[in-house]
């Protein structure tokens, strides 16, 4: 597809249609702007940027035919088919506001066009070819409605939100981590002693870093053997219910499988893969996770670079959908006043995908379309990455209560020690939660909150006087078009 | 050692008052307020007994803290906690959860290993409570010894 072709195409009415050549996209049918999405399509939002001269309906026309049935020349076999019942049809094309050159094309496509139950399928057609389209300078798929009948044909987490509490016995507040650091080069038995000081001072979990997988200075059988010690230490000490994301990503589901069963066998909760594992890795370890009873941790590893730039690649509440269906019980999404990207409202629908049984469209968080989920448990948020205890007003107040707060820096950096830096980020965790439900204005109050908690816990005025003043103000790259909102 | 189950169990212990505000708050949410008791605190014990059925319908606070206070009187020394149950559709669960009473010794636990080949272990949570019999376990003004 050319400019040229489409000022000079051929005469497509009628049989011309059928005429061998070139023709543009929106005159073989995939543009359609009278076409209502029945309940049952699939719907994406794309932000596509045209090449000059490539008119937006037809940018958004060759986008739906790339990926649905088109190739780039006109086929005769195409009559063998019912066609328009399976190409994708563009039915709306919008200018962005305040961003020359950038359009929303909104797709629809048939449900007849994808496998039950199959994430690579969905998204072999929907991100399959088209993001290297000549065509287009740039494409990003903002935002899928998922139909409730395709929804159907997945189990989505094996536990969820609901039945992890029950499992875990803790209601009321966010759940707290601590991801194990350093990141590398601890031996097995160093790694144990710091998951047993983290979980022992009143985290709920500790976790495996991404990268932390079986290299030369830890082999994964001795990591688990030792930190499966330090839990139930842990546990023994507290009598309450502890995990540490034991991550067995590994080159092959067989090394994935053996490694998972290990976990099961000594004891673990939880089990931990990386996003790196791919769409049909994942599906098979919700698959197990569900069959053996354990919670799945989903770390979000290598995410940035194809979420973060907002005219090319895949949002982040794109890459959320997909995860809560193949089915994740944990999934990292952000912190809003961390180290990493995170504008606050697209954060708020980040959440909200991965948590809500319904969510309405909402422009200002960067969602595109109503979805409903029925009755799919939901995923929960975990948030990591440069957090601490003098933050947490702001982290319930952003990311409300069904969330795995994770400080690694801000547990283990603690001066007093590992285990005083945990104390101090549960002292802080609940005093917030007391004040909230005792009716307190906590995110403007949160301050006295802490400094009152903190009057009869020395570990979190320790914590205070390290981090109280450590903020990541940068702004964000990822936000919504409707809104601007600076990065708290 | 201290039991940390539970919403709030690294904050002192609540007063009434406190106590009272978190029912109150339950009520102001829609949930139904139940009190639960039990001498066995093993973390894995979902089914502490209930203290009569949760309170679905109470106005205020003052009736879920009566009740936390008659219990308190049956089970001086028993572990007491207030539930808050959310039955809205999509959560039906249990939303808050916190210790109102425990006992003034508590044993803990002692874990034990169960060593296997390849250096497997297999670990089970022993109660010391638990060796006597329920109803005996954390006995007042040390008819057991304990202090």
């Amino acid at each position: 597809m050319t400019a040229e072709h489409h000022t000079a195409g051929p005469d497509i009415a009628g049989p011309g249609r059928w005429n061998a050549g070139v023709i543009p996209y929106a005159e073989m049918g995939y543009y359609e702007p009278d076409y209502v999405p029945k309940d049952t399509d699939v719907l994406a939002a794309f932000r596509i940027s045209p090449q000059p001269g490539v008119p937006p309906e037809e940018a958004g026309a060759a986008v739906a035919g790339e990926s649905s049935t088109a190739t780039w020349t006109v086929v005769w076999t195409d009559r063998l088919t019912a066609y328009e019942h399976y190409q994708a049809k563009c039915y709306r094309v919008d200018p962005v506001p305040g961003r020359e050159g950038e359009y929303i094309a909104y797709i629809a496509y048939d449900i007849d066009l994808f496998e039950e139950g199959s994430i690579p399928n969905l998204t072999s057609s929907i991100i399959g070819n088209v993001f290297g389209f000549k065509a287009l300078r740039a494409l990003r798929l903002e935002d899928m409605r998922i139909p409730l009948a395709y929804v159907k044909t997945f189990q989505g987490p094996p536990h969820g939100i609901v039945m992890e509490r029950e499992y875990l016995n803790k209601y009321g507040r966010p759940l707290l981590g601590a991801t194990t650091k350093p990141k590398l080069g601890l031996s097995a038995r160093n790694y144990g002693r710091v998951v047993y000081e983290a979980l022992r001072g009143g985290l709920d979990f500790t976790k495996d870093d991404e990268n932390i997988n079986s290299q030369p200075f830890m082999r994964w059988r001795d990591r688990f053997l030792f930190t499966m010690e330090a839990v139930h230490r842990a546990t023994e000490r507290t009598g309450e219910i502890k995990g540490h994301y034991l991550n067995v990503t590994a080159a092959t589901m067989e090394d994935m499988y053996e490694r998972a069963d290990f976990a099961k066998e000594l004891g673990s909760v939880i089990v931990m893969i990386d996003l790196t594992v791919g769409y049909t890795a994942m599906h098979s370890m919700s698959r197990w996770a569900r069959k053996n009873g354990v919670i799945l941790h989903l770390h979000r590893a290598g995410h940035g670079t194809y979420t973060r730039q907002k005219t090319h690649g895949v949002s982040f509440r794109v890459i959320s959908k997909w995860c809560r269906l193949i089915g994740v019980d944990h999934i990292h999404a952000g912190t809003v006043v961390g180290k990493l990207e995170g504008d606050p409202s697209m954060v708020r629908g980040y959440y909200d995908t991965l948590r809500e049984s319904r969510i309405p469209l909402d422009l200002s968080q960067g969602i595109y379309f109503d979805q409903d989920w029925g009755s799919m448990p939901g995923t929960m948020p975990v948030a990591s990455g440069g957090i601490h205890a003098g933050q947490m007003h702001q982290l319930l107040g952003y990311l409300g209560e069904d969330v795995v707060l994770q400080f690694g820096g801000g547990t283990i950096g603690h001066p007093s020690g590992v285990a005083a830096g945990a104390t101090a980020n549960r002292v802080a965790v609940e005093a917030m939660i007391k004040a909230r439900n005792e009716g307190r204005d906590f995110v403007r109050e949160g301050e006295d909150i802490l400094t009152d908690a903190a009057k009869q816990c020395r570990e979190l005025q320790v914590a205070l006087d390290t981090w109280g003043d450590i903020t990541f103000n940068y702004e964000s790259t990822d936000t919504p078009d409707v809104v601007v909102t600076p990065t708290a | 050692m201290r039991i940390t189950q539970g919403t709030f169990s690294y904050l002192p212990d609540f007063t009434d008052d406190e106590i009272g505000a978190q029912i109150q708050y339950a009520i102001d949410q829609g949930w139904a307020v139940a009190i639960e008791f039990s001498d066995d605190p093993h973390p894995r014990n979902v089914l502490w007994e209930m203290w009569g059925l949760p309170m679905f319908d109470i106005a205020d606070a003052s009736a879920g803290l009566h009740e936390v206070t008659a219990c308190r009187a049956a089970h001086p020394d028993h572990y007491i906690r207030v539930m808050a149950y959310d039955a809205s559709l999509g959560r039906q669960t249990t939303a808050l959860s916190f210790i109102v009473n425990r006992p003034a010794h508590e044993p803990g636990f002692r874990l034990d290993r169960q060593e296997a080949p390849d250096r497997r272990i297999h670990y089970t949570l022993h109660s010391y409570a638990a060796d006597q019999p329920s109803g005996e376990r954390y006995a007042t003004n040390g008819a057991r010894g304990e202090t």
